[in-house]
């Protein structure tokens, strides 16, 4: 565990807006049944937060979890508490048909930070960020590649890609972040 | 002369000179000129040749439609081709070269094929070049390539760079005329998303230039309101430099912004690539003018008369000190006046309609200009250059009345609305009558996903002619009131097609309808003659409107000339296809972003930077970077690759697997699923044990393969080839969701949560127990097993599992955590001899060993028996993919060609993919084929070739030599022999 790094290990450019590696996160994946109670007791225990709706993404001091499918969650806990999370989830689940899969290391996460941080992502995802709702998570594609990402606070976006990509999306995300390119003043 | 007059010019800033040069001739214009302005500023009318017969050529237009005047742009890696200089702004040191031309610009040897005219009418290439058939290939096809195409490539690297843009919105009005202004403004009113987008970088389009007066005011002046109005509204989005390139389904609008093209080297992108959702679309595009087809009328000084007053009006060039106006309508009469308003001499306006009154008509006789009624051109005079005209009698046949002194002619044949955008997408046209013109059928526009109109067209675009008529049709159909202007009645035009109507042969030879393609009258006329009675047809036997322009100037015309050659109606020979880009775009905005390092995803390893460092020689693998071989200082890749083998039996080899995929399949019935995707028997798989399985498809042909891991009672976990993991990923969630959506299974891809090392030869065990933390021992992990533990301080999972036929350890970490393994089992191995292998040296280890290889072994014809597999298929199932099909008459055949291992007599290497020949031909006289090499590689290990091949009734014919014919004559004979070469107890991996 001590081993551990990141796709990128923080890597970092600046523009027009900054685009930066997050570093490690721990990311589960859960497939069952939304809407069985025990279900949602289990997650409110692992991610602190309810069962997200449709297409929503709900966060709490670094906790939270994610709407991937009607059938399938994305928990996000720190990366330190993954494996403990994945058990605690196939304890709590064990009766139940469902999959825990501990995908951490499997993606690379991604902040775009700045006032303009929505014309980085507007040229690479086909989202129209403007009408991007709050706790809005959108699984869409960065240029040629499968893509996640929403809103994570004020002026930043919060981007996941599968982790052999890292490097290609961070040079498309770097690229497209360039001083002069801006989409418009505002 | 065309020259720059001392005063006016709307768009231009005088305290701003730039400077350019021309075919290396320096010239200078201002801020705000378009090259064209500029170039003809500098009296430089004469800016290249035609495509197929040389003639000189000058500006006809003053935007999108000019036809003639491309050139090259730039130099070096920003050099461009074709570039149109009506649409290029000046910028500081601009460098332009004419093109289509040999020696020189004023004097082209190619101007031959002018005088030999009469020998290229259309449909020349057709006739010439079919016989003898093989002359096209070898004389004339090289000759007309060495001859045609406009314009040099381009011989350096790129220099700028290009992106996409992904645009939202209600209402995207394409065109900032008044028409475009005024329904944006409407729309933004109602608190729509609107996006306005203008192909230039001025608003308001024409209405400038032709005086016109909205509210009592210039139209400078309401367009600068409007614009002022249309900024402040959070809901408007106003963009220059952008035009509408396309428009597809459902809404989804192309448009193609210029950012930096005018201000080349400044670290912009160039160009952008717009992909627009919208939600309805106003083609406010205006209208093109035509050119009236007269003889001569293609000679450098004839232009359009609105580009004429558009250069006077706009950036202060006069084309011409004496200008004659001639044409068919009131429109151009505003040209007359405003050449007498910048105190240049009009000669004559030459109408061929018979009797000419109007506001406008009056305007300028009171001026003094000469108005010929009921007249036409019969011919200009002059070649590189306009020196006069001959005038006749429209009605007439051409004879000349007078002849008139002029430099310049400013012709105008009646305007077409741009109709592309309605078009893309299926809107149709109606014919009008009155206004000669094809303009959108309301009744018919293209609709959207919900069968509703998704374009509506205003103004000029929808044939509205006058200033009022087009912002009382904007009123009309975007909603609010019209504002008044300054409009004048204007009498009806009179169609004129061919001028004078009743012209010989000898000048329907020299009135060019298409100035690009060099189509003249008398080229469409002889395509009708000779049957061509569809305009499609027609448009390809004698290319009009084939050019880069696209036929913008001669379409109408060209079609109304094929309509009275083949005495019909022109709506009812109607319009060729409008077809996306409006005007060329880059191919650098096509490609976008995806260049250089981004031009693919290239998926990397977390071990892929340790490859890289340590003289990795990369391979593609579907989107993976993989390491063929690791290469020392000198050494070759074949010497490399020998070494890794070589090692790695007899020491140890480090393979860097974490590509292979990896899928979890877990549930109450994912041991009945897994039986139905694999031939053999999945569900009986002890937990901790690991078995190897074959996928087919529903025809029977073996799709996938790899080893299957027992986790615990319902979980699975598949191993499958590293480019087949998202495939058969997708191909397990198809099945579940379609078919057997009853089943309790879910399944994960979770082939990039680990890093996987292959630690393989008889050194493995020493070091796995040297890193330590795990028992790897024969008992504490038998062949064909998995444990889980802490190796060497990373959470491990140890397969014992052999794709090499050595003692093997396989050992998948998180990928976060794959680079330390990596590194600390190097450094472990360093005394028992460790040394990383490729790709290649896994391979040929395999093949060593007999196994298969998805992509070599098959190719989606061959079943897994074919390859003696029938051990890894279960004869007890009820079903699996594939079964069914494998028990059909062909599939069950002993005639089927078998898996078998080749040895050639003389030890040498089996070129790949030969076939092995038999007796006898087939039908079509080939020689008959009895077997064919899927796999051959030079084996280190045994000193020899080695190969495995398909062979009919191969494994019956063992010590049978047989004929592979190769290139070169060469035929090499082989023996057939078992498939496993190496080890075939399996001594060295049972250890």
């Amino acid at each position: 565990m001590s081993n551990a790094v990141s796709a990128l290990q923080g890597k970092s450019a600046v523009g027009f807006a900054t685009v930066t590696e997050a570093g490690l996160q721990g990311m589960i994946t859960l497939r069952g049944d939304l809407k069985s109670a025990k279900l949602k007791k289990a997650v409110k225990s692992a991610a602190g937060v309810d069962v997200p709706a449709a297409r929503r993404i709900t966060l709490k001091s670094g906790r939270g979890a994610g709407w991937m499918s009607p059938d399938e969650l994305l928990i996000l806990v720190p990366y330190a508490e993954a494996r403990a999370t994945v058990e605690a989830l196939s304890k709590a689940l064990a009766d139940d048909h469902h999959l825990v899969a501990d995908v951490s290391d499997a993606r690379a996460m991604f902040r775009i930070k700045g006032d303009k941080a929505d014309q980085v992502l507007a040229k690479l995802c086909p989202v129209d960020l403007k009408t991007l709702a709050d706790g809005e998570l959108r699984r869409t594609r960065a240029a040629q590649v499968a893509a996640a990402l929403w809103q994570s606070d004020k002026g930043e976006f919060t981007l996941v890609s599968f982790r052999s990509v890292a490097d290609y999306v961070f040079g498309a995300l770097e690229l497209s972040a360039r001083s002069g390119s801006e989409l418009s003043a505002s | 002369m065309s020259t720059r007059l001392p005063k006016g010019g709307r768009l231009i800033d005088r305290t701003k000179p730039l400077n350019f040069t021309f075919n290396g001739r320096r010239m200078q214009g201002y801020q705000g000129d378009t090259l064209a302005s500029a170039l003809l500023g500098a009296d430089q009318m004469l800016l290249g040749r035609s495509f197929k017969y040389h003639r000189p050529r000058g500006l006809v237009a003053s935007g999108a439609e000019e036809p003639n005047a491309l050139v090259g742009l730039g130099t070096g890696s920003r050099f461009e081709p074709n570039q149109r200089v009506t649409t290029t702004e000046l910028f500081e040191g601009a460098s332009a070269a004419s093109q289509n031309h040999w020696p020189s610009l004023e004097f082209d040897v190619g101007a031959i094929n002018n005088t030999f005219g009469r020998f290229l009418p259309g449909g020349f290439y057709y006739k010439t070049f079919m016989f003898p058939r093989f002359a096209w290939k070898h004389v004339f096809e090289p000759v007309i390539r060495q001859s045609a195409g406009l314009g040099k490539v381009p011989q350096d690297r790129d220099a700028d760079r290009y992106e996409y843009a992904y645009g939202f919105a209600d209402l995207v009005v394409v065109g900032g005329g008044v028409a475009g202004l005024a329904a944006a403004l409407q729309a933004g009113k109602e608190g729509k998303r609107v996006l306005l987008i203008e192909q230039t970088a001025h608003w308001g389009g024409r209405a400038p230039v032709d005086g016109v007066e909205i509210d009592g005011r210039p139209a400078e002046d309401w367009v600068k309101a409007t614009v002022e109005a249309l900024g402040k509204m959070a809901n408007v989005t106003l963009r220059t430099r952008t035009m509408a390139s396309g428009l597809y389904d459902h809404g989804y609008l192309l448009a193609y912004e210029r950012i930096g093209d005018h201000t080349p080297g400044d670290g912009r992108p160039r160009h952008r690539l717009w992909r627009i959702r919208a939600g309805h679309v106003v083609t406010a595009t205006g209208a093109i003018e035509r050119p009236l087809s007269f003889a001569g009328n293609d000679i450098p000084g004839v232009m359009l008369a609105g580009a004429v007053r558009d250069y006077v009006v706009n950036w202060a060039v006069s084309p011409g000190d004496r200008t004659v106006v001639v044409t068919n309508n009131d429109d151009a009469y505003r040209t007359a006046l405003a050449l007498t308003e910048a105190g240049l001499i009009v000669a004559a306006v030459v109408d061929a309609r018979a009797s000419v009154t109007g506001a406008l008509p009056d305007a300028v006789r009171a001026k003094g200009i000469r108005v010929l009624e009921g007249r036409g051109i019969a011919k200009v005079k002059g070649t590189k250059r306009v020196t006069g005209v001959s005038i006749c009698a429209q009605a007439g046949e051409g004879a000349e009345i007078e002849e008139i002194d002029c430099d310049a002619i400013a012709m105008s044949g009646g305007w077409s609305p741009v109709v592309h955008l309605w078009s893309h997408c299926g809107g149709k046209l109606i014919w009008d009558d009155a206004r000669a013109m094809f303009r959108p059928d309301a009744a018919k526009p293209p609709t959207g996903d919900d069968g509703m109109s998704m374009v509506t067209a205003v103004g000029s675009a929808n044939g509205a002619l006058t200033a009022d008529e087009v912002l009382a049709d904007v009123a009309k159909q975007m909603g609010g009131k019209a504002a008044k202007t300054n409009s004048v009645a204007e009498a009806a035009l009179e169609p004129v097609w061919i001028m004078p109507q009743g012209a010989g042969p000898q000048l329907k030879m020299k009135m060019w309808l298409d100035y690009q393609n060099d189509v003249k009258v008398s080229d469409v006329q002889l395509a009708a003659r000779e049957g061509y009675h569809s305009v499609e047809h027609t448009k390809r036997y004698t290319t009009l409107g084939m050019a880069t322009d696209q036929g913008k100037l001669s379409n109408i015309n060209g079609l109304a000339v094929l309509s009275d050659a083949l005495s019909q109606a022109i709506p009812q020979t109607g319009t060729t296809t409008f077809r996306p880009p409006y005007t060329p775009i880059s191919m650098g905005a096509i490609a976008g972003e995806a260049r250089g390092d981004i031009f693919q995803p290239l998926r990397k390893t977390p071990m892929d930077e340790w490859h890289g460092a340590n003289g990795a020689y990369f391979e593609p693998v579907g989107l993976w970077r993989r390491t063929y071989c690791y290469q020392r200082p000198g050494e070759g890749v074949h010497e490399a690759v020998n070494r890794e083998i070589l090692n790695a039996r007899e020491k140890v080899g480090m393979l860097d697997a974490s590509t292979l995929g990896k899928l979890i399949v877990k549930g109450p019935d994912a041991g009945r699923f897994l039986d139905m995707l694999y031939t053999g028997v999945m569900s009986t798989l002890p937990v901790g044990k690991c078995r190897y399985g074959l996928m087919c498809n529903e025809n029977g042909f073996l799709s996938d393969d790899g080893v299957v891991v027992r986790l615990s009672e319902d979980t699975w976990l598949c191993h499958t080839t590293s480019g087949g993991a998202d495939r058969i990923h997708g191909w397990m969630e198809d099945w579940l969701q379609c078919e057997w959506w009853d089943w309790k299974v879910y399944t994960a891809n979770v082939t990039e949560e680990y890093a996987q090392i292959a630690v393989a030869g008889p050194n493995a065990r020493k070091v796995l127990e040297k890193l330590g933390g795990m028992d790897v021992s024969a008992e504490g992990l038998p062949a064909m097993e998995w444990r889980e533990g802490v190796l060497g301080g990373c959470r491990a999972r140890v397969y014992r599992i052999s794709f090499s036929g050595e003692l093997s350890y396989e050992i998948a970490v998180p990928a976060s955590e794959g680079l330390a393994l990596w590194k600390a089992l190097i450094a472990a191995g360093e005394e028992f001899g460790v040394m990383p292998y490729g790709t290649e040296a896994m391979h040929i280890m395999r093949a060593e060993k007999g196994f298969i290889m998805i992509g070599d072994e098959t190719d989606g014809t061959v079943i897994p028996q074919d390859l003696n597999l029938n051990w890894a298929i279960s004869k007890k199932k009820a079903d699996y993919l594939g079964k069914r099909a494998q028990e059909r008459s062909h599939m069950a055949s002993p005639d089927r060609w078998k898996l078998v291992g080749l040895e050639t007599l003389d030890g040498s290497v089996l070129p790949d993919g030969v076939y092995a020949v038999a007796d006898g031909v087939n039908a079509n006289g080939q020689r008959n084929v009895q077997g064919r090499v899927t796999s051959t590689y030079y084996s280190p290990t045994l000193k020899k070739g080695i190969a495995m091949g398909l062979v009919k009734h191969g494994p019956d014919r063992m010590g049978e030599v047989i004929d592979f014919p190769a290139d070169g004559g060469k035929v090499f004979k082989a023996k057939i022999v078992d498939q496993v070469f190496y080890d075939k107890e399996g001594a060295k991996q049972n250890v």
